[in-house]
């Protein structure tokens, strides 16, 4: 019944002639209703991505295979049956790149495959290096993975749109709801990796911003010790007690620890009775799979049912970023690359996105604008902006480095 | 507000007035309660809520039989259509709505029962003599609103992430034409006469108001609430008076309804009623619209004749949408 229907349905298109429409009956009429129409326009979408590291300090957290892929393939699946009635062909191409691969070179091939977007979950430096050759072809990478403020200031591109929200716009989500909470006073310990450091940056400046105040700083080393032993929980027990001892007063304990090294380890274990926030506990993200507001459960359980397993921030951000084109070519009507794109970066363009409002990108840098939500490893705790936090332009641009603070000059 | 608009208004309380003075009989409003997994009955004379009908899980869509003897109730997790008996409140059937069903309708002639398959992008038809489904159409992603024109010839389906309104021929069930509105749509339904197709999109935050035969937007009304942020205001239920002069745009977020003017499109008025209004129904006299206000657990009766709440109604957990027999 239903595959009859859908050939039906390749004979509709949107907004046809009264003389077209008049063709339909004849058109069903024919077993394979194509016949009776062009071919449909060919949108290829690439899908980058390296070797994630699998190393969580919960077995719960280890990324699926397809991580992030599984989020772009779904959303493939919903466009092309949008694409059905606006006669449009949706397909990705995954593309994987190992260290010391070229990654120009993987761009070329994308792009002499007629790809014109490409969903990229990389590191920033790789992402820089798919921007610069994808410039040449024509090439448009929405990023989907990394949070690197810079790509989004000094390095940033003008072929690049990022989706995935940047380690300001978490740490600003996160502080307005510990503010919210008057929970001000943070005591804030970082990991000693790059990335963990990056993130404490952007807590500090987020502590600024909204009113916080960090009591203290602590750095935990990463001492390359194991990270599950047979006796670890006894050792871990014994050590987080003692590393959270002494603290001035503090309100919450803040943790930048993107590293996956200690934050984990935390809640539950502090000197001081005092909630986690920031890398463990009170985390701030962009989905979770306890997150049932605006019509997310349906999102939800279409990718339960397409990929057996919960949907993660990564997949949501991969299925946002593919998202942005299919979105752009239904209201296009347009397969046409330039013309997408320009759409995109048009004031006329949003995305629903289940998150209770409509997203759209900032003009100066092409950054999605989107809501933080929080959440504690079992439900949704809650979405910022909080209220009270006004902006002149739009609330969401409370969250993350606002148009004066910019370093992006897009060309 | 236009004076024309202002004489009809007049004209309409005029009427309602006349209304008054023949005592109203006691209507039911059956209220679905997402959470609750219930259906709330409520009295609009006694203005109370008088029983609770018990339902299976996440009850959203629902509707009364045109001859008034039965209430029906989409349950998105079981998968499934329960049939109620009005007089004795007891679940006496099913019908094979397909999987997660969500909104349905009855087609005017009360034959034919359409409901949204919302994680399967399709609509199932169900005769309602034989209570089996007889056909299922592919539409876009995440179906929801359905609405039949008052000839019961053509089906509009919106489906959300699609972000179109589908219009379908009740008889062979081709899809004639798919038109692209703003995101999210959520509901539509026709006037009366139908002479018009008003379609609300959800994110978009727009009414769109589409000419039936050429299927083309004529009007696209928004909504500005002073003091609420533009995000805020997320339209979903619609109701239109049977003479077509005023329609209730239920705000969701916004905890508004807007009173729109059914001829100019012009926005009259907001209602505060409860938090995140969702859809509602007349009493069959039209003498009141009752909304149901998911987050704050009530429904707000609005007087419509002179376009105020008048009171608020403790119903179940997380009401969904009203629905009212025809007597």
């Amino acid at each position: 019944m239903k595959t009859a229907d859908a050939d039906e349905f390749v004979a509709v298109r949107l907004g046809r002639a009264a003389l077209l429409r008049s063709l339909v009956g004849l058109c069903a009429a024919l077993t394979w209703a194509s016949a009776c129409l062009a071919e449909p326009v060919e949108i290829k979408i690439g899908y980058l991505h390296g070797v994630p590291s699998k190393i969580r300090l919960s077995l719960m957290d280890v990324p699926a295979g397809n991580d992030g892929l599984a989020g772009a393939q779904l959303v493939i699946e919903d466009d092309n049956t949008t694409g059905r009635f606006t006669n449009q062909r949706f397909t990705l191409i995954e593309s994987q790149i190992r260290e010391g691969d070229d990654i120009a070179a993987t761009i070329g091939v994308l792009a002499d495959g007629g790809v014109s977007f490409v969903v990229a979950d990389t590191d920033a430096e790789s992402l820089l290096k798919a921007a610069d050759a994808g410039r040449a072809r024509g090439v448009v990478l929405i990023n989907a993975g990394a949070t690197d403020e810079r790509l989004r200031e000094e390095d940033c591109r003008a072929n690049v749109v990022h989706v995935a929200p940047t380690r300001s716009m978490l740490a600003d989500g996160l502080a307005q709801y510990l503010v919210w909470k008057k929970w001000r006073r943070w005591l804030l310990v970082t990991g000693s990796h790059e990335t963990d450091k990056l993130f404490a940056f952007a807590l500090r400046h987020s502590a600024t911003r909204f009113g916080a105040k960090i009591v203290e700083e602590r750095e935990f080393p990463d001492t390359g010790g194991a990270r599950r032993t047979d006796s670890g929980i006894v050792e871990i027990q014994r050590q987080m007690p003692v590393f959270t001892q002494g603290a001035p007063d503090y309100d919450v304990l803040v943790a930048a620890d993107e590293s996956e090294v200690f934050a984990g380890y935390l809640p539950y274990r502090t000197w001081d009775a005092r909630p986690v926030a920031g890398s463990a506990g009170l985390i701030p993200t962009t989905w979770d799979a306890a997150f049932d507001q605006w019509g997310a459960v349906q999102l939800q359980s279409r990718f339960a049912r397409a990929s057996h397993r919960f949907m993660t921030p990564l997949d949501m951000q991969a299925w946002t970023a593919t998202r942005l084109v299919g979105e752009a070519a239904t209201r296009t009507n347009s397969g046409d690359p330039d013309r997408l794109f320009a759409f995109i970066k048009s004031p006329d363009f949003s995305l629903a996105a289940f998150k209770g409002q409509k997203l759209t990108l900032r003009d100066w840098n092409l950054q999605l604008r989107q809501p933080i939500l929080l959440f504690d490893g079992r439900n949704t705790v809650s979405v910022s902006p909080q209220e009270g936090f006004l902006h002149q332009f739009s609330e969401l641009d409370t969250l993350g480095l606002d148009r004066p603070e910019t370093k992006c000059k897009l060309n | 507000m236009s004076i024309v608009g202002r004489i009809a208004v007049l004209s309409f309380s005029f009427a309602a007035v006349a209304m008054e003075t023949n005592p109203a009989a006691a209507y039911l409003a059956y209220v679905s309660n997402e959470k609750g997994n219930s259906v709330s009955v409520v009295d609009t004379d006694k203005m109370e809520m008088v029983a609770t009908i018990k339902t299976g899980q996440r009850p959203r869509g629902i509707e009364v039989s045109r001859d008034g003897k039965f209430v029906y109730v989409a349950l998105g997790d079981d998968d499934t259509i329960q049939i109620f008996d009005t007089e004795t409140r007891n679940n006496v059937g099913e019908l094979p709505s397909g999987p997660d069903p969500e909104q349905f309708t009855i087609d005017p002639a009360g034959k034919r029962l359409y409901v949204a398959n919302e994680n399967d992008a399709a609509v199932t038809v169900i005769d309602m003599a034989t209570r089996a489904a007889v056909a299922q159409v592919a539409v876009g992603v995440e179906p929801e609103g359905m609405s039949v024109s008052p000839d019961s010839r053509i089906l509009v389906c919106t489906s959300e992430t699609t972000s179109m309104a589908h219009f379908i021929d009740t008889k062979s069930h081709a899809v004639l034409d798919s038109v692209l509105l703003g995101s999210r749509p959520r509901f539509s339904t026709f006037k009366a006469d139908g002479s018009e197709l008003w379609v609300t999109s959800e994110v978009g935050g727009a009414l769109a108001i589409i000419d039936p035969t050429t299927h083309k937007i004529k009007q696209t009304v928004t909504f500005a609430v002073p003091g609420l942020r533009a995000e805020a205001i997320q339209p979903v239920g619609i109701n239109i008076t049977r003479d077509g002069k005023l329609g209730f745009i239920d705000l969701g977020p916004a905890n508004r309804v807007a009173v729109v003017d059914g001829l100019t499109h012009v926005v009259l008025k907001y209602l505060l009623v409860g938090q995140r209004v969702w859809h509602g129904a007349f009493t069959p006299d039209e003498k009141y619209l009752v909304v149901a206000n998911g987050v704050s657990n009530d429904v707000s009766v609005i007087d419509v004749a002179r376009q105020q709440v008048i009171k608020s109604i403790q119903v179940g957990e997380l009401p969904w949408g009203v629905a009212f027999g025809p007597n």
